[in-house]
């Protein structure tokens, strides 16, 4: 089990330190401790309820109702991608994009971010024209636009097709080349985890399982024997004793 | 049972039935395929088909003899008196009057309630300040409020504008107040972490989301601004539409008193048109039944 060597140098952009988060007598981060070096895309899978999400919203200062204890580093420069694409419905896609974007040249970069993720043209479209795979991708422009140094993801597939599912990935591996923010993407889905990231974590009772640095050379083929590997051990270790899976 | 063999008979159903190629069930399908949750579309016109069948039921009875003309003029009697008032000048000066009070009422009991509803939405120690009165206020019919006013304001205009402004605040502070309240959590989550100033956060999310609640409002406000404005021209008042309604009705003109009935009608119905053209300008972004 590496430690934190997502394949990159210097010092890491998120510190967690024997985090402690309750909610009434829940104890639901125990301790943990946790490294997210810059540029790193960090994965984190958990069980319903092992902390995934409690964990992202203390990372995204969103917690503050919340009692608890620990070290907390965060950049200022981060952006959530939520699970629903949460756009406001009374302003158009360019305006949600660059929403709260205080720069002279706002409109101009939201309209790059949105060329980035394929939505040229849409920019005065309302959010209730768009499909819900735009949606998201308008989400992820107003994430990329404000050039984050942390890019937090809260099971962003998750309402999602399968066929859209797969395309975001790729979109989103593209962008966090580009973009090279560190990436903490909380999912349950093994298989997008092992696709996207350099490093999964996975949750158990608030504290961190199993620390994997995923070494399947990309682009990642879902039939690669080393990716098959990888996805028994996580499942393992998700409390899913299976024997390997037939590639499929 | 009765519904599936009437859509079904349309369809001859035994038939293909026969040859065993369509089964009776798809042919049902295709016929109800066209039925759908929404309502359809709209029928040009529609809104005054009820009204002209009124009016052609009330011609026909004035015609036939079966509606006494005291009860109930012909309608083209009526119309003959709208021109006399109209040719006398009464009309438009009595109109006139009536909707500058209304005017007056409405602009202060909006800017009050809308204030009142910022300022009751966005701070809890406002809500503290201002929900409780607001409330009592809400109990008391503001016509029972009347005889206070004159004692207050006299019988001159200044209780007639306070009065109906009265009556007009209410529904704006109601439904804005409820609907700053109810924005959604995701979105206050979503502008803080979009690192939004107050300011910002307040214009770009609160207002834009609170605005189909004081829509509502303003719907029912318009509304309760003709209530009041009636009450107040009959209870006292020199001029106004009120005032002729009531003066005719000492003399016993029922026909004066129906084109007073119908200007109030249409100053109502004109108000409320316009009320939902600025709605439906605001509110574009949103998709509803009716589209």
């Amino acid at each position: 089990m590496a430690s934190h060597l997502g394949g990159l140098s210097g010092a890491p952009v998120v510190r967690v330190e024997s985090l402690v988060r309750r909610f009434g007598p829940r104890t639901v981060l125990d301790g943990l401790s946790l490294d997210i070096e810059k540029g790193e895309f960090v994965a984190l899978l958990g069980r319903s309820g092992s902390g995934k999400s409690t964990l992202l919203r203390a990372l995204a200062d969103l917690d503050d109702k919340v009692s608890g204890s620990g070290r907390l580093e965060t950049p200022d420069k981060k952006s959530v991608v939520f699970q629903d694409a949460r756009l406001l419905p009374w302003k158009r896609v360019l305006e949600n994009v660059v929403l709260g974007l205080d720069l002279p040249d706002a409109a101009e970069r939201g309209r790059v971010a949105l060329e980035e993720v394929g939505l040229s043209g849409r920019e005065t479209a309302w959010p209730v024209e768009l499909s819900g795979g735009e949606q998201q991708r308008v989400a992820l422009a107003r994430s990329l636009v404000r050039d984050p140094d942390l890019l937090l993801a809260d099971e962003p597939f998750g309402a999602l097709d399968a066929l859209t599912r797969l395309r975001m990935h790729d979109l989103l591996r593209q962008l966090c080349a580009r973009h090279q923010p560190a990436v903490l993407l909380v999912t349950h889905d093994v298989d997008e985890a092992v696709t996207l990231a350099d490093r999964v974590l996975v949750l158990d009772n608030g504290a961190i399982a199993a620390d994997i640095v995923i070494d399947v050379p990309r682009p990642r083929d879902h039939g690669d024997r080393r990716f098959g590997e990888i996805r028994s051990e996580l499942l393992r270790h998700l409390g899913l004793d299976t024997k390997p899976l037939l590639p499929i | 049972m009765n519904a599936f063999s009437t859509t079904a008979s349309s369809t001859i159903p035994y038939a293909s039935d026969e040859r065993g190629l369509i089964p009776p069930a798809v042919q049902t399908r295709k016929t109800g395929a066209r039925r759908r949750l929404a309502l359809g579309r709209a029928i040009p016109f529609g809104a005054l088909i009820g009204p002209i069948l009124l009016l052609v039921i009330w011609s026909i009875g004035s015609i036939a003899g079966v509606i006494d003309p005291r009860t109930l003029p012909a309608p083209w009697s009526v119309v003959g008196t709208a021109v006399d008032l109209i040719a006398e000048g009464k009309l438009q000066e009595h109109l006139m009057t009536s909707a500058w009070r209304a005017a007056q009422g409405l602009v202060f009991g909006i800017l009050i309630g809308t204030i009142l509803a910022l300022i009751s939405g966005l701070s809890r120690l406002g809500e503290a300040i201002i929900d409780g009165p607001v409330q009592i206020k809400r109990a008391i019919p503001t016509l029972a409020l009347i005889p206070l006013l004159m004692l207050w304001f006299g019988i001159g205009e200044g209780m007639k504008v306070t009065t109906i402004a009265l009556a007009v605040l209410i529904p704006i502070y109601i439904q804005t107040h409820s609907s700053l309240r109810s924005i959604d959590s995701r979105y206050v989550e979503l502008a803080q972490t979009l690192r939004m100033g107050y300011g910002e956060f307040i214009r770009q999310v609160i207002l834009p989301g609170a605005l189909p609640g004081f829509f509502l409002g303003l719907r029912f406000a318009v509304t309760y601004a003709w209530l009041s404005l009636v009450v107040v021209e009959q209870v006292n008042a020199t001029s106004g539409i009120g005032y002729m309604i009531d003066l005719a009705r000492n003399y016993g003109q029922t026909d004066v008193v129906i084109v007073g009935l119908v200007v109030y009608a249409l100053l109502g119905l004109a108000s409320d048109g316009i009320v939902r053209l600025f709605q439906e300008r605001s509110l574009s972004w949103r998709r509803t039944l009716a589209d």
